[in-house]
Parts: structure tokens; sequence; C-alpha cells
């Protein structure tokens, strides 16, 4: 056996380390979600069954966590991409004296930790909303949401920043100098240059939205998510259903991920093709006929 | 000065910090004019709306008034506003003693949960980047292209698996009648169950688990941005693999890896689901200690205190890295 080969093995090895570490979790507690008994089993496999799945589906606490989880979410994206996105644009104006701290100030929330974000939410807008009348924005699901957004917000400023700092400025001065106003320059030709990182941002807004759980179940005050009703079960004692929910869950985030794999690539090729188009058709323009 | 006084003075402080970028904007010979002129009426109002909503009311207004209130006692709202509503100590005094009046004896039992998170977080943090880096270093510099997709893929799948259900998964695995314990018993290696939730074997592990591929990402965007020429110069002059990781593709994979792991130390000593669900009766853990404050003790302003002690930790964190690290924020939130 030569050291090439020595190598190879051993980087095999540990991938298969890494990913076992990574799915065998999940894999066992995949397989426990159809095992008969009422007690999260993997083996002895007793038989395979789906009553786990009918549980769940009969579970009226998981089915109003899960509906509000997604209303939450939607509204996190409403939210969040609009405040990332000016925060962006506000970030290539402002000069260089306050852009340090404006950049502290932006940034610091996805370097707080959740439970704080949460806790802090909940403390200001309990204060502030009895002090100017406003007892009926005391909620839960606006507090989760603008908990939520203050981070959330941070990381679509960082995705749509980086694709901003691509953006050609000469775009903005011809359609200026063409007698665009700023307004329609802002509609024209920088959202639509932007919309790309702003689709990414408002998935990443959703997931982030969707599996949050630190920040939420403070901020949540009595309402429920999906993650909070799901930490009160698994607190309760684990069954089976618990594992039947994450196969669900698990399943949905997989198709989810290869599709959007998929879609990409096919946007990959398609892009190709037409660049490849678009140099031939150059080329024939520019050859003498 | 009473704290219904504090409270309008925390309320005046963004006005101050707004002056501040006013300011600013006049010594640098800017004016508001000039942004609303560039910009246009309308998308000057929705940027420093946005803007101004976000930063104040949902960053800093919140931080502060969660400050503001731990140095508040916990008074019947009858009381609130009134003689005895001043600013005090005792909530960091409880911290520190156990008791808001007498110093005679240390808050054992929080001040060690805190020791704990503290080093236990430094330690997983470690571990995690020990465990990833290799993976991050095959990824960016020796896999061919498609591999690196379909790893990616591979790793993308589980990232968005929410922390509960990861929990959860190691329950079923380390729990008394779980998996692990079944199989050693099976092969005859122990005859009575062994208890890996009481023993934190199963929090830390899930802590470990629960943010490691927060870790693989930044690393591999570090690690990928060298150019494979460099490494190859080295092998070429001599050096052994250990030196070439060490003094070159480390330091050029600084920034993430100081990004990776501050977020990582940030997430696990602020983590909340493994330790409910993976702890024992006795296991100690910061955060848990803060939520019940909230909500078993109700007493919000000494939670308040300990959430902002947890804060100034994460903060010093923040600061020891850039320093030892000699990066700038903006060089590590890339």
């Amino acid at each position: 056996m030569t050291a090439k080969h020595v190598i190879t093995f051993s980087t095999w090895f540990y991938l298969g380390i890494f990913f076992l570490y990574l799915f065998g979790p999940l894999a066992v507690m995949g397989v426990t979600a159809f095992n008969t008994p009422s007690y999260p089993q993997a083996f002895p496999f007793e038989a395979f069954t789906w009553h786990w799945f009918a549980v769940l589906s009969e579970d009226k606490d998981v089915l109003y966590g899960f509906t509000n989880s997604i209303k939450i979410g939607v509204l996190v994206v409403c939210l969040s991409v609009p405040l990332g996105l000016a925060g962006a644009l506000v970030m290539q104006m402002v000069y260089s004296r306050a852009r340090s701290l404006y950049y502290l100030v932006v940034v610091s929330p996805v370097l707080t930790p959740g439970v704080i974000i949460g806790i802090s939410t909940v403390i200001f807008w309990r204060d502030f909303t009895t002090l100017t009348g406003m007892r009926f924005m005391y909620d839960g699901t606006v507090l989760v949401v603008l908990g939520q957004s203050s981070f959330i917000a941070a990381y679509c400023m960082l995705i749509i920043l980086a694709r901003l700092q691509r953006f050609d400025r000469g775009l903005q001065e011809a359609a200026l100098d063409l007698g665009a106003s700023h307004t329609q320059v802002f509609f024209h030709i920088l959202l639509p240059f932007l919309r790309p990182a702003m689709l990414s941002a408002a998935v990443l807004a959703f997931l982030s939205s969707f599996e949050n759980y630190n920040t939420t179940t403070i901020a949540i005050l009595a309402d429920k998510t999906l993650t909070t009703v799901l930490a009160g079960r698994v607190r309760q004692g684990s069954t089976p259903a618990i594992s039947a929910l994450a196969v669900v869950i698990i399943s949905v985030t997989v198709i989810a991920a290869i599709l959007y794999e998929v879609l990409r690539r096919r946007d990959d090729a398609r892009k190709a093709i037409q660049l490849r188009n678009a140099a031939t058709a150059e080329a024939m323009e520019l050859s003498p006929a | 000065m009473t704290a219904a006084t504090g409270h309008w003075l925390v309320l005046a402080l963004p006005v101050l910090v707004l002056a501040f970028f006013v300011i600013s904007a006049r010594l640098e010979k800017r004016s508001i004019a000039s942004f609303w002129r560039r910009n246009g009426t309308a998308v000057s109002i929705y940027l420093l709306g946005a803007v101004g909503l976000w930063a104040i009311f949902m960053i800093v207004l919140p931080q502060l008034f969660m400050v503001e209130m731990s140095f508040r006692p916990k008074l019947p709202p009858t009381q609130m506003g009134g003689p005895r509503d001043i600013y005090t100590l005792q909530n960091y005094k409880y911290f520190l003693f156990g008791s808001t009046s007498s110093t005679d004896s240390w808050n054992v039992i929080h001040l060690r949960a805190f020791a704990i998170t503290i080093v236990a977080s430094v330690l997983i943090t470690l571990f995690n980047f020990a465990f990833c880096y290799p993976l991050a270093f095959y990824m960016a510099q020796v896999a061919t292209a498609a591999r690196v997709r379909v790893l990616l893929l591979m790793l993308i799948a589980p990232y968005w698996i929410n922390e509960v259900l990861r929990a959860f998964a190691l329950r079923v695995i380390f729990a008394g009648s779980g998996v692990l314990n079944r199989a050693l018993q099976g092969m005859g290696l122990i005859t009575e169950p062994f208890d890996f939730l009481g023993a934190d074997v199963a929090m830390y592990v899930g802590l470990s688990y629960a943010y490691l591929l927060l870790l693989v990402f930044p690393l591999y965007n570090a690690v990928e941005s060298l150019d494979k020429r460099q490494i190859e110069a080295a092998r070429d002059l001599g050096a052994p693999w250990w030196h070439i990781h060490l003094f070159i593709v480390m330091p050029h994979a600084k920034p993430g890896i100081a990004s990776g792991c501050t977020l990582v130390f940030m997430l696990t000593s602020g983590a909340l689901a493994a330790p409910l669900v993976l702890g024992g009766p006795r296991t100690l853990w910061f955060t848990p200690i803060v939520y019940d404050r909230f909500y078993q003790a109700f007493n919000w302003p000494q939670g308040a205190a300990y959430a902002f002690i947890l804060l100034l930790t994460c903060v010093a964190f923040v600061l020891a890295v850039l320093r030892l690290s000699r990066l700038s924020l903006g060089e590590m939130t890339k």
C-alpha cells in the first residue's frame, strides 16, 4: 500500500465519520417513526406502521403551531427583506465616519444570542406599548415577527450587500442622463438587478424564521408556534409522533433543497446557452459577409 | 434619579445618535438635501423610515431597555414609578451572592453554571473547528467540482432542520431505553442502562451537533479563495503537510475561521433547546437559568441582568477574537 492509498483511505474514512455523525441520529429518528412501539425505538424493528403519522395529523396543537409558524414566516419575509434592502442601500451612502458605527449597530443582532434578542424585544415592547397606549401591539405574533426580523434583516442585508457591490454605477448614470428620475432608476434599474439576491434573502428569511426556537420561545408569550409546541412535547416525553413530524419536516426540506439546486443548475445551463448564442451572433456580425 | 426619568433618558438616546450622524454628515460637507435629491422623495422616505425602524426600534432601544431594567428592583405594578423605584445593583448582587442583601456566601449554582457554560462553549467550538476543518479543506481544495456540489447538497439539507428536532434525534439515541443503551446491553458491555442524559454527555454532544454546520460554510468559503498554486509551491519547497495548513491555509482563511468560531461560540453559549431537551435534572447551563428568571421566577429585572451578563460575555468573546486575529468586524462578517 502506497502513501497515496493511505491518504485516499483516510479521507474516505473521515468523510464517512463526518456524515455518519451528521445523518446517523436523523436516520435513527426516522426509523423510529415507522416502528410500532409507543416509545421511539429503532431496533428491534417490530413492524412497519403509518400509525404515528395518523396520530400526528390529529394533533390540534401541532397543526395550529404549523399554521402560525407559516404566518410568522411570511410576515418576517415581508418585513425583513425591505429592511435589509434599505440597510444595504444606506450602507453604500453612509459617510466614512459614521459608517463603522452604523455597521456595528445593524450587524450586532447577528452576533447576539437569540434568547437575549427575545428578552429585549419583550421588555421594550411591553414598556413602549404601555407608555404610548398601544397595548394591542403587545401580542405574541407581533413580538416574534419584530424580534426575529431584527437579526433576519441583517442576514438579508449581508446577502443584498454582496450583490450590490457588483452593481455598475454607470447604468444608473446612463439612465439619469437619458432623463429618468431617481425613483425610476430605483424601480427599473436597481431593483431588477438586485432581484436574485432579494429572492435568496426571502427564502433564507423564511427558513430562518420557521426553524427559529430561541428568540421565538421567549417572544411568543402565551401563543404557540411549531417549534415551541415541539419543544413542549419533547420535554413531556418522547413519542414516535415527534419522529413522524421530524420525517415530514426533513422530507420537505430535502425536497426543497434538491428542487432549488436543480432549478439553479437548469438556470445556469440556460445562461450558458444564451452566452454561447450571443457569442456566435456577435462573431457573425463582426465577420465580413 | 428615579427610574421614570431614566426611561425618558433612554428614549432620548437614539435622538443623540441621530444627531451624531447629522453632525458627522455636516463635517464631511454633505447635506441631507443632497441625499434627498439623489434618491427622490419616495425612496428617501422608505430608506430613512426602514433603517430608522430597524436600527432604533428593533435593535438599539430594546437592548437599552433591557440594560435599564436590569438596574431596577422587582416591584408590584402599583409601586412602579414610586419612591422605591430607584436604580440599584441588587440584581447583579444576586447573581454573585444568591441574595440581594447579604454578601456572606457565593451564589454557587448560578456562578458554576455560568463558568461551565463559557468553558464548555469554548471547548465545543474548538472541537467543532477541528472536526470541520478537514472537510472544508477537502471540499475547497481537493474534491472535484461535481463532488463538491453533492457534498454541499448533503450539508444544506440537514442545515435547515431545527434545533429542537436535532436535540430530539440525539435523545432517541442517548435515552435510558434508547438506541445506544440497547446496543451496548445487547453486546453485553453493560448490564444496567447508563444515564447519558444525567451525565451531561448527551447535552454536550447535542450542543456540538446543533451548530456543526455553521462552521463548515464560512470555513469552506474562506479556504476556497486560496490559490491552489500556493499550496503546490509550498509542497515543492518541501514544507511538511502541517506547515502548509498552519502557515498557509489557516492564515489565509483567518476571517472565515474567526467568523465561524464566533458564531458557534455565541450560539452554543446561548443555546436553549439542547440543554432543555438533553439535560438531566442536575444539568447546569446558563441560558435555561436566564429563561427561568422570566417564566418561572417572574423576576424580569433579574432576568434582564442575567441576559446582560451573557451579552457582555459574548461581546468580550467577539472582541477577544478580533484582537487575537487582528481583524476588523467588517472583515469578519463578510
